[in-house]
């Protein structure tokens, strides 16, 4: 137990910044690949055949490559045509973009799932077709997946572990530092796997309190 | 007799190959209430549904109040999203499956365009909303969400929200088909008050009785065509087989004098 509160004392703060890391990298994700789902979602509903085309293609290549892959693309790839990112921001970036493509699905099912009269009452009073989806079709659509951008938000707080093949300082590869310098891999690892566990579960109640409190209005 | 409120000229749709207006005409003057019929695939909610363009014809002219619009598509006076919002503004439409939406209270419901569009402020868009639905009965149920009502409730606030914009023609396509008997007639009693209060309406429906009863005119659809039109009496005194047939078809062996020896053979 001495050596538990010691080794407290001496990583407790490395893994307490390396959590925070992955809050940030989470949070900033979240963002990024919401406004990639819905635009990609509305992309494939445009009346321009370009524009479905590219979020076609958007999804589809995404969902068939390995993310890591990806990732490297972004931080590796891009400054060989003179782009480059901090490893922070091309994790951010690869991880939104990726997780983009499974919520414009999502949001695409959603979208599916509300009856055809729910616009037309709205544009039978004059209302335009952008403001329908703003106030009538994407509220509706929110309460529906929301349980399942919950799947996809805690995906994504995991999918930052991948993130320490590019050197973003998370809690894995902080982890790995430690047992390069300790070899005490067991410990770390499940110090890691632990820390992953409580703030996936903070996520997964948060949300479930978004769901009740969107479920009481309906 | 003054100029009509809202005139059709040969509205053409097809869905393919299958037509389903073949040129229908139409006016409608300041306070009628105009009663379309006829079996299900005649084309009468496709006509109703082109006169705010939610099913947008292929050709065809539309005067209605200051607005003239010339649906061929390459035409000058196609209308554009910005007159086609003007249009359904000042057209309510009350819809068969009504359509609320089930993320705001009733009375959000029924402020919401008000408000957004007309920019009436909220206050006196509320008041006017409890006004309507205090006249309805259902101001107690102002709060609620629209799944809490039964479903003649939520065609009444349906109305009441068209009505919230103070149209100056209202658009019923079928609204006591998909509601239970027993709440049929609270429906038709509002609309009853609308009529005589002097809306001006036009109404698919396949309640003869109320047709027969509360309509100025009643209008025949038949195959993409207006088969026969005129006053209520056209129920009692059918010129047309078809429309003798029609309404023997769906009241029975009530009507008619007529040819009563092959039409009771239509229903054996």
């Amino acid at each position: 137990m001495n050596g538990f509160l010691e080794d407290l004392q001496t990583y407790g703060p490395g893994f307490w910044d390396a959590a925070l890391t992955v809050f940030g990298l989470t949070i900033l994700t979240i963002v990024v690949s919401w406004i990639c789902g819905l635009l990609a979602a509305l992309g494939q509903r445009s009346k321009w055949r370009a524009v479905r085309a590219t979020s076609a293609f958007y999804i589809w290549f995404i969902r068939g490559t390995p993310l890591l892959i990806q990732v490297f693309i972004i931080y590796f790839g891009l400054p060989q045509i003179g782009i480059r990112l901090s490893p922070f921001t091309a994790g951010v970036l690869a991880l939104g973009i990726n997780s983009g493509a499974y919520i414009a699905e999502i949001i695409r099912s959603g979208l599916s799932a509300i009856p055809k009269g729910q616009a037309e009452s709205a544009l039978a009073l004059g209302f335009s077709p952008g403001e329908t989806m703003r106030s009538i079709i994407l509220p509706q659509v929110v309460r529906i997946i929301l349980p399942s951008l919950t799947n996809e938000a805690i995906s994504t707080l995991k999918n930052t572990s991948l993130l320490s093949a590019i050197t973003v300082v998370e809690l894995t590869l902080y982890a790995q530092t430690l047992i390069a310098m300790t070899f005490r891999p067991f410990d770390f690892y499940i110090a890691v796997a632990l820390i992953y566990l409580a703030l996936t579960t903070v996520l997964t109640q948060l949300a479930s309190w978004l769901e009740r409190h969107y479920k009481m209005q309906s | 007799m003054s100029a009509p409120l809202l005139s059709l000229r040969e509205i053409r749709k097809s869905f393919g190959d299958n037509e389903v207006l073949k040129g229908v005409s139409l006016d409608v003057t300041a306070g009628e209430v105009v009663s379309i019929i006829g079996a299900s695939g005649s084309g009468k909610s496709t006509f109703l549904r082109s006169i705010n363009a939610l099913e947008m014809p292929q050709s065809g002219f539309m005067d209605f109040e200051d607005m003239s619009f010339d649906f061929r598509p390459e035409s000058r006076f196609f209308p554009s999203q910005t007159q086609l919002q003007a249009l359904r503004a000042r057209v309510g439409m009350v819809f068969q499956s009504y359509n609320l939406w089930p993320h705001m209270t009733v009375l959000e419901n029924v402020v919401h365009a008000p408000v957004k569009l007309l920019k009436i402020p909220r206050a006196q868009a509320i008041e006017e909303a409890e006004a309507l639905l205090a006249r309805i009965g259902l101001f107690e149920k102002r709060h609620s969400y629209p799944g809490r009502l039964s479903g003649g409730q939520q065609q009444r606030v349906a109305i009441i929200r068209a009505l919230a914009m103070k149209p100056r023609l209202m658009l019923f396509d079928e609204v006591t088909s998909a509601l239970d008997p027993e709440l049929v007639h609270e429906v038709l009693v509002l609309m009853a008050s609308l009529a005589a209060d002097g809306m001006t309406m036009l109404l698919v429906t396949h309640e003869i009785a109320f047709a027969r009863d509360v309509s100025s005119r009643v209008v025949f659809f038949d195959k993409g065509v207006m088969a026969e039109t005129g006053s209520p009496d056209i129920l009692r005194h059918p010129e047309s087989d078809r429309l003798r047939q029609f309404l023997h078809r769906i009241l029975h062996d009530e009507l008619p004098r007529s040819g009563e020896s092959d039409s009771k053979g239509l229903t054996q």
